[in-house]
């Protein structure tokens, strides 16, 4: 019998797909219908724009740091994305290339000056929403049209949005917690001394990881404003809190390092599925986001729990 | 072989045909209204109204359901994922007011590719499929001018109120305005403030504003902020001006006291949060198979001096003047009368 107990280094790793499982379950029973081709459609599609700013906001907490600028630079992009990217695709670009340069620039500048990443990064947020109510002062512009085919591409089987957040967690996954590479980014979050002291550069992993953020924020705003075909200034402000849940939920911890990018996607999906049966459940909206808020507890205290019996091994 | 085939053809169109006649059967229909907002008086007003109509209309059996969901934080993605989980749900109809004019288009499209009818009021969306129920704010900026001109031929210099500053609606009214003071060159904007639509950030604008101008013979605004004005222009000691109202208990409680007092004359518009309920029939219109309008332009509510006290005493102090529609009048609506 006792050989049966799992020890709690798989419970701490199953932890997000068993909350995402009990969800489902959960959905299976209010709504049967959800629980379909069309229905999964539907209820993930917004979630791959989420599960990208998750990852980016990953990269951004290997490191160590804590980036509040997500949510406006995923606007922002979405901005470039219906307007530049439609008319000049050229500009449009370019545009998206310099947005991760200054995402780059940015990790350098915390480095260098030794600054605190979330006064940083909380100024570049109000920067990224004056560039897109420069761009797009009244919301409208519309995207091209191979991006918006592009997201609602329809895959026999299993739906786009699983498929591509199953990919997204794979190669992270492999890039980060199985390569050498991998290894050094994420122990310049963990113990930067020792990562220093080996001889390896800070500077370039903080740089690394800040561009790799800008990378999957751009995704991430390409993504949405295809589902949407418009954009608007404020559309993802959402998502800056989304994603550092959606990395907490799925098994991060803030002390850098500690990282699990297959258990951030899964986290992501949680948080957009809780939303559904929250809403299928007809809780009142008042509650909703008390409701949401009393999902994260349950399962950051059961990762406690978890935490504390590796403790006592 | 060939008269049965005939006979066959014939019951089905007759079957047909009687299926169209039928019409008035929406009462297996569900309507579901997604709402992004719920924070002022106003949108209290709107959801109020919806449930005081839709309620009746499910228990005379008109439709099955007619749910009202809101968001929490006014944001375009949270409203797009409830319309999605709207179709989810199996809702025939869904009503819109929306967060942003563009953002929700691919989640209506989708709803609308499910065979959902959607139609959206006061905050629009501009996918094709939807149905539009818009105001025309642009009148509603016009027609004070229109009523100025009336009341003071000889013209003189006005002071403008704006709402929200960036919201498309403030723009809209504000073109109306100027359009006004085009068609009617005697009367000149000598200033214009962000009143936010707003009782005390109105009167906080207009006090600042104040002592730089002229004698002002008139004042116009969007709605909420007529009382900050006409208070801002007592605490000034400057006469008051004639002050475009709102609907708002608070500025129809001042006209009526100045009215008793010394016959002051004003007239005061906005739009009746009623409207939802105009959406709600226009929804069960269209699952009843009716020929309805893609856009539809709501009528504002208009209160004048003869109508104030009856118009004072069916508004909730904190509230708004208000208009619920029946089937009959959003039948009116429709059929553009």
């Amino acid at each position: 019998m006792s050989a049966f107990v799992p020890s709690p280094r798989l419970v701490r790793a199953a932890l997000p797909a068993l909350s995402l499982a009990a969800l489902l379950v959960a959905i299976w029973f209010v709504q049967p219908r959800a629980i379909s081709y069309f229905g999964f459609n539907l209820m993930l599609n917004l979630a791959m724009p989420i599960a990208f700013a998750t990852i980016a906001q990953l990269c951004v907490i290997t490191v160590n740091d804590l980036d509040l600028s997500i949510g406006a630079f995923v606007s922002f992009v979405a901005c470039v994305g219906a307007t530049w990217l439609n008319e000049t695709p050229l500009l449009g670009a370019v545009v998206l290339l310099g947005a991760v340069a200054v995402y780059a620039l940015i990790g350098a500048l915390i480095h260098l000056r030794n600054l605190p990443s979330i006064v940083v990064t909380l100024g570049m947020s109000f920067f990224w929403l004056g560039c897109s109510v420069l761009l797009l002062p009244s919301p409208g512009g519309s995207v091209p049209a191979w991006l918006a085919a592009l997201v609602k591409f329809r895959t026999p089987f299993v739906p786009f949005a699983i498929l591509v957040s199953a990919a997204l967690a794979l190669i992270v996954h492999v890039g980060l917690m199985r390569s050498a590479w991998g290894a050094i980014l994420r122990g310049a979050g963990g113990n930067p001394a020792a990562v220093a002291r080996a001889g390896w550069s800070l500077l370039r992993t903080k740089v690394t990881m800040f561009a790799l953020a800008g990378v999957f924020g751009v995704l991430s705003g390409l993504s949405l404003v295809g589902l949407t075909t418009s954009a608007d200034a404020n559309i993802a402000i959402r998502y800056t809190l989304l994603s550092i849940a959606g990395v907490i939920l799925g098994g991060g911890e803030f002390v850098g390092g500690r990282v699990s990018p297959v258990g951030a996607v899964l986290g992501a999906m949680t948080l957009t599925l809780a939303g559904s049966l929250l809403s299928f459940l007809r809780i009142s909206p008042d509650w909703q986001i008390g409701a949401q808020g009393a999902i994260l507890i349950v399962v950051l205290a059961l990762r406690a729990l978890v935490n504390r019996l590796e403790r006592r091994r | 072989m060939k008269i049965a085939k005939l006979l066959l053809a014939s019951a089905a169109l007759a079957g047909f045909l009687g299926a169209s006649q039928a019409v008035a059967d929406t009462s297996g229909k569900k309507i579901a209204l997604s709402n992004n907002y719920a924070g002022n008086s106003w949108r209290q007003a709107m959801l109020k109204s919806w449930e005081k109509v839709t309620s009746k209309a499910v228990a005379d059996k008109i439709v099955a359901a007619a749910d009202a969901f809101t968001t929490a934080e006014n944001q375009a993605t949270e409203q797009a994922a409830q319309i999605q989980n709207l179709i989810l749900q199996g809702y025939d109809a869904i009503v819109i007011n929306a967060a942003s004019p563009t953002a929700l288009n691919g989640a209506v499209k989708e709803a609308c590719d499910a065979g959902i009818v959607v139609v959206s009021f006061d905050g629009i969306v501009t996918e094709p499929c939807a149905w539009r129920i818009a105001v025309d704010f642009k009148k509603m900026g016009s027609d004070q001018l229109d009523y100025l001109a009336q009341r003071l031929p000889e013209g003189g210099n006005v002071l403008e109120i704006r709402g929200l500053a960036g919201v498309s609606v403030d723009e809209e009214i504000h073109a109306g305005i100027v359009a006004g003071v085009s068609k009617h060159p005697q009367f000149k904007i000598v200033g214009s403030v962000n009143g936010d639509w707003a009782q005390t950030v109105a009167q906080k604008a207009v006090a600042g504003i104040l002592p730089s101008l002229p004698e002002i013979a008139a004042v116009v605004t969007q709605g909420g902020d007529g009382y900050g004005a006409a208070e801002a222009f007592k605490a000034a000691g400057r006469p008051t001006p004639i002050i475009i109202m709102g609907n708002r208990h608070d500025e129809l409680t001042w006209w009526k006291e100045q009215k008793d007092k010394n016959g002051y004359e004003t007239m005061s518009v906005s739009i009746a949060p009623g409207v939802s309920t105009l959406a709600f029939w226009v929804a069960q219109q269209i699952l009843d198979g009716q020929d309805v309008p893609k856009d539809l332009v709501v009528p504002f509510l208009r209160i004048d001096q003869d109508n104030l006290e009856a118009a004072l005493a069916a508004t909730e102090p904190g509230g708004v003047a208000n208009k619920e529609y029946t089937l009959e009048e959003a039948k009116a609506v429709i059929a553009g009368k």
